[in-house]
């Protein structure tokens, strides 16, 4: 796990240079003469090497270099306009932001957003010696470009596309739509042609995993729910909850009974045949009328932008068109709002998937009296989620693009904790993103954290297997004991008991913590030269951060009354305690 | 924004929580009659029972399958022969054999028959023992206020007044509770609280408001509580004499009641068991008579042991599960998911007691798809009436409006008491 000592270097101080290694490109490797008869089996021996490491790396993509990671160019005019406009809300709103906050914890804020883990301690050596300018743009982009953000992001914004149900197994593969997205993540393919092919997309759900979105609204006996599939697919990609419209009218907004079913009807020529998923055009959408109980036939329509939809194509080609039109700004809106909470752990607006009609009469929608939602946008107005839709539309609906302004920004970068003591004054801060909000890590977030924090390099797809097997083993248990927060993983939670017990008795963090020759905490509690490195160490790894001079006048005392041979058993307390602590499971 | 949140913090501090809280006062574990707090106890007969095997036999009819009934305690009752020993103490509850819903898929059932709301998909509701939990605190209580044993696929949960309210979910008590155990002796155990106390002073720091309200040193501490309370001697049944013991039966079922019963009487203000195994679409009688050797014991013991101690009072009981099971027998010799006329057992909290409700027909109109029959019962009940009343029993202003997370009112419950079962006072 850690590489050799280079002579007059200590351990703790080289972890960087390993990563340093893996990010320049490894010279090519000279061949030599060689005997025939050494040919045949130093073949094998190689070819044996080879396949070893084949399996203990595989997968071998996906690990980010400084070369192939740049970030994005020409962000700092999009990053300048949400500054401008946060800089506007908080002296309207009559607020003080918090203090721009620490690299590292901007680092931590970072990988766990995008990959679901803290970073390990080679990474935090690495970050700290990197001298250069612009480092966090920098390391956001490398970490934009590691296999473990496709899949961990893949896996958050799946949550809203096809929620999190397994699902009937023989025509349904979520584990498919998985990989398909982490793929499209990781080739950061421009976002409407996701929503065009998830929404269109023909054939089998093993062969073309983005069908798998429209069979997560098959069921064995009732055949596809159109209802189900509209309201998914209006919620997911245009952040409006309008399924309640399929039984009354929206409570907020302007979505009407009748408009539900004409959206609905855009899924109403689905058919199963043994080639896949494909279009029957002789198939009618018929729905029943509540009151006379007759069935008529309803033909697909738009409540609003009828213009944006053509007139050619499949049903589902033409509802695709129409929900990733240019001038549909909900589009924008919604994967803007969503990719917000998944950075901060809370949308801009909440929920995430019921925003309010964007501002101007062209998109409002149909206008019917009712009431509207609580955020809606006086006309002329400008949401933050048009700032930053219009600047993501304009720039090639460029996923890893966005992330990098929102990560730039100032709200991003602010501190979680402020002078302010009022709790209703630290409402509006949070409200208005003054201040770093404080949220609930996910299940997955908390095990990668702990696995990663048992571990002093990083765990990635470089890693051994047996630490990638713990890790996919041991987290589908340790999340459902955690408590899976389902689809709706944004919403603001609180911790509970079962968490508590699990987090101060449960194996796994018992395991991990264990002081033994290869855990972290055994190489911490044996190979650190003295307690205050020793102390130090154990914050880097579990916490991200140095111990401030309280705590070390605290634990500093607790270290050293038990040395040498009790060492272990101390370290084993400290990683305790730093693991059982609001700050470890909470984003800061 | 969560206000239930903040309830729930004000109630915590002002009731002074911390380390230092005194032991269970045995004597409140003693107090009976109108005086002690009422309690819920819900058999949930997870996968639908059929009513026609379990209180609502039609013997000699061509839906009645093979099924016979016999007389009860209450003049006029029979229920399915099946349930000799809850014969003899069914007059203790209510029948009620005219449930209507419109869910007859296991998911969205159960979502109603635990929260008496139809399946939202922009919320959820709380289930009955999270209202009950959340109105009704228990100071004194050192483990979880709401319990959900032997578990099933969808325990009941807080919904919007927040996952503290979840059931706290126990597989099988005589197993152990799960991480319960500290990992290392006392005295490291000190020293890692202590170190804790120090780590979360610093990033309290700045933060005093923010950490408050995740609930964090609350859980904890909660945790800890539980962890060496006195009170989790409720679930060692094995204190219980094997007179009682048997006659909840040697069945993990069995076992479950016994310890609802002994949480209740702790003060424990919900709980739930579970009997898995009712979802019979093939093989009906035989099912039910497999499941009724589970059921009639402890249920009829639960009731009697309950009415012995005088509990019963003030511990509403309720005997439900998602749906019942189609009338017409298919062709497995099983019957289907049936939401159109079904039964239940409620008494107890006060409640008046051999109260029988709703009828059904010996042959109702019997469509293929159940969900589109229009058979109805005679004096069809709808689920939230059920619920209203129970909450109302329970002490539960049961039509108080509430604030979701997104700022939406919401009633405890949307229906009416059902009159006919509350006691004229």
């Amino acid at each position: 796990m850690i590489p050799e000592t280079p002579q007059g270097v200590e351990w703790y101080q080289v972890a960087d240079a390993s990563l340093a290694g893996r990010m320049r490109h490894a010279p090519a490797t000279k061949g030599s003469p060689m005997r025939w008869n050494l040919l045949l089996p130093g073949a094998v021996l190689l070819a044996v090497i080879c396949l070893v490491s084949f399996v203990t790396h595989q997968p071998l993509k996906g690990v980010a270099t400084e070369e192939s990671a740049r970030p994005t160019a020409d962000i700092d005019e999009s990053v300048q306009k949400v500054n401008l406009f946060f800089a506007r809300r908080w002296a309207g709103e009559d607020l003080q932001s918090a203090k721009q906050t620490d690299e590292l914890t901007v680092l931590r804020r970072i990988t766990l957003a995008l990959m679901g883990t803290v970073p390990s301690l080679e990474e935090i050596r690495a970050f700290e010696q990197d001298r250069g300018p612009d480092r966090v743009p920098r390391w956001t982009a490398r970490f934009l470009h590691d296999r473990r953000y496709a899949e961990y992001f893949a896996e958050r914004l799946a949550r809203g596309f096809v929620g999190v149900e397994g699902g009937q197994f023989i025509v349904y593969r979520r584990d498919r739509f998985l990989n398909w997205l982490s793929d499209q993540l990781e080739t950061n393919r421009p976002y409407p042609e996701l929503v065009r092919e998830m929404i269109g997309g023909n054939g089998l759900w093993t062969d073309e995993p983005e069908v798998n979105f429209v069979m997560a609204g098959y069921d064995d006996g009732e055949g596809f729910n159109e209802n189900k599939l509209a309201g998914r697919a209006v919620r997911a990609f245009l952040g409006q909850r309008i399924d309640c419209a399929q039984c009354h009218d929206h409570p907020f907004d302007h979505w009407k009974q009748n408009e539900f079913a004409g959206l609905a009807a855009h899924f109403g020529q689905l058919k199963l045949s043994p080639v896949g998923v494909r279009e029957d055009r002789d198939l009618k959408f018929e729905v029943e009328d509540r009151n006379s109980l007759e069935k008529k036939v309803v033909e697909p329509a738009v409540p609003f932008g009828e213009k944006w939809e053509p007139t050619e194509g499949t049903r589902r080609e033409r509802l695709a068109a129409w929900v990733t039109h240019p001038e549909n700004r909900r589009l924008e809106r919604a994967i803007v709002n969503r990719v917000w909470g998944l950075l901060f752990g809370r949308s801009w607006i909440e929920p995430v998937d019921d925003l309010p009609d964007p501002s101007g009469d062209e998109i409002a929608g149909p206008k019917v009296d009712g009431a509207k939602h609580p955020k809606t946008m006086k006309p002329g107005e400008q949401d933050l989620l048009d700032v930053l839709g219009a600047d993501f539309r304009e720039h090639g609906y460029d996923l890893r693009r966005l992330i990098e302004v929102i990560v730039a920004s100032k709200p991003f970068l602010l501190e979680s904790k402020s002078d302010v003591d009022d709790a209703s004054r630290l409402d509006r801060m949070k409200e208005h993103f003054a201040i770093f909000p404080l949220t609930r890590l996910r299940p997955e977030q908390i095990i990668g954290a702990l696995l990663q924090a048992s571990s002093l390099t990083t765990i990635d797809q470089n890693s051994h297997l047996i630490s990638r097997l713990i890790k996919l083993t041991r987290s589908n248990d340790f999340v459902k004991e955690y408590g899976d927060l389902g689809e709706n993983e944004l919403e603001d939670r609180a911790g509970t008991i079962p968490q508590a017990l699990l987090r101060m008795n449960g194996n796994l963090v018992s395991e991990t913590i264990d002081a033994k020759p290869f855990t972290a905490s055994g190489r911490i509690s044996q190979m650190a030269p003295d307690d205050t490195k020793r102390l130090e160490l154990c914050y880097l790894v579990c916490l991200t951060r140095r111990p401030t001079p309280e705590e070390s006048a605290y634990f500093l005392p607790v270290l050293e009354e038990n040395r040498p041979q009790r060492r272990g058993l101390v370290v084993e307390d400290l990683y305790w305690t730093l693991f059982n602590s609001p700050e470890f499971a909470w984003n800061h | 924004m969560n206000l239930s949140r903040r309830d729930l913090l004000q109630a915590a501090f002002a009731s002074g929580l911390s380390f230092a809280l005194p032991g269970l006062d045995l004597r409140a574990a003693e107090t009976r009659g109108d005086e002690r707090q009422k309690s819920l106890i819900v058999i949930w007969l997870g996968g639908g029972a059929s009513q026609l095997e379990t209180w609502d036999p039609h013997p000699g009819t061509k839906i009645g399958g093979p099924t016979k009934s016999i007389k009860t305690k209450l003049p006029g009752l029979e229920i399915a022969d099946l349930y000799p020993r809850v014969a003899e103490h069914i007059h203790e509850l209510n029948v009620i054999r005219s449930l209507v819903s419109k869910e007859g898929d296991h998911e969205r059932g159960t979502y109603l028959l635990k929260t008496g709301y139809r399946p939202d998909p922009t919320l959820i509701h709380p289930s009955l023992g999270a209202i009950a939990s959340h109105e009704l605190p228990n100071d004194k209580l050192e483990i979880p206020a709401h319990i959900s044993l032997l578990g099933g696929q969808f325990p009941a949960r807080g919904g919007f007044l927040g996952e503290i309210f979840d059931a706290f979910k126990i597989y099988d008590p005589s197993n152990g509770i799960r991480n319960l155990k500290a990992r290392v002796g006392d005295a490291r155990q000190q020293k890692r609280l202590a170190g804790l106390d120090i780590v979360t002073k610093s990033f309290q720091t700045g933060r005093r408001v923010q950490v408050e309200n995740t609930l964090h040193q609350l859980t904890v501490e909660r945790a800890l509580r539980m962890m060496t309370s006195e009170q989790l001697k409720a679930f060692e049944i094995d204190q219980e004499s094997q007179a009682i013991r048997d006659a909840y039966g040697d069945t993990q079922f069995g076992r479950g009641c016994l310890a609802a019963r002994r949480l209740v009487e702790t003060g424990v203000r919900a709980v739930e068991v579970t009997l898995m195994g009712w979802d019979t679409h093939a093989n009906n009688f035989e099912g039910h008579k497999t499941q009724a050797k589970e059921l009639d014991p402890a249920l009829a013991a639960l009731v009697h042991d309950l009415k012995q101690r005088d509990l019963l009072a003030s511990t509403l009981v309720l005997c439900i599960g998602e749906f019942g099971r189609t009338p017409k027998i298919n062709g497995l010799d099983g019957r289907d998911h049936w939401p159109r006329g079904f039964s239940c057992l409620v008494g107890g909290g006060g409640l008046r007691s051999g109260v029988v409700l709703g009828e059904t027909d010996t042959e109702p109109l019997i469509e293929q798809d159940a969900n589109k029959s229009t058979a109805m019962p005679h004096d069809p009940i709808e689920v939230p009436d059920l619920f209203a009343t129970i909450l109302r029993q329970l002490g539960v202003e049961f039509d108080k409006e509430v604030l979701t997370p997104i700022g939406r009112p919401m009633k405890f419950s949307s229906g009416k008491p059902i009159e006919r079962l509350i006691a004229s006072t």
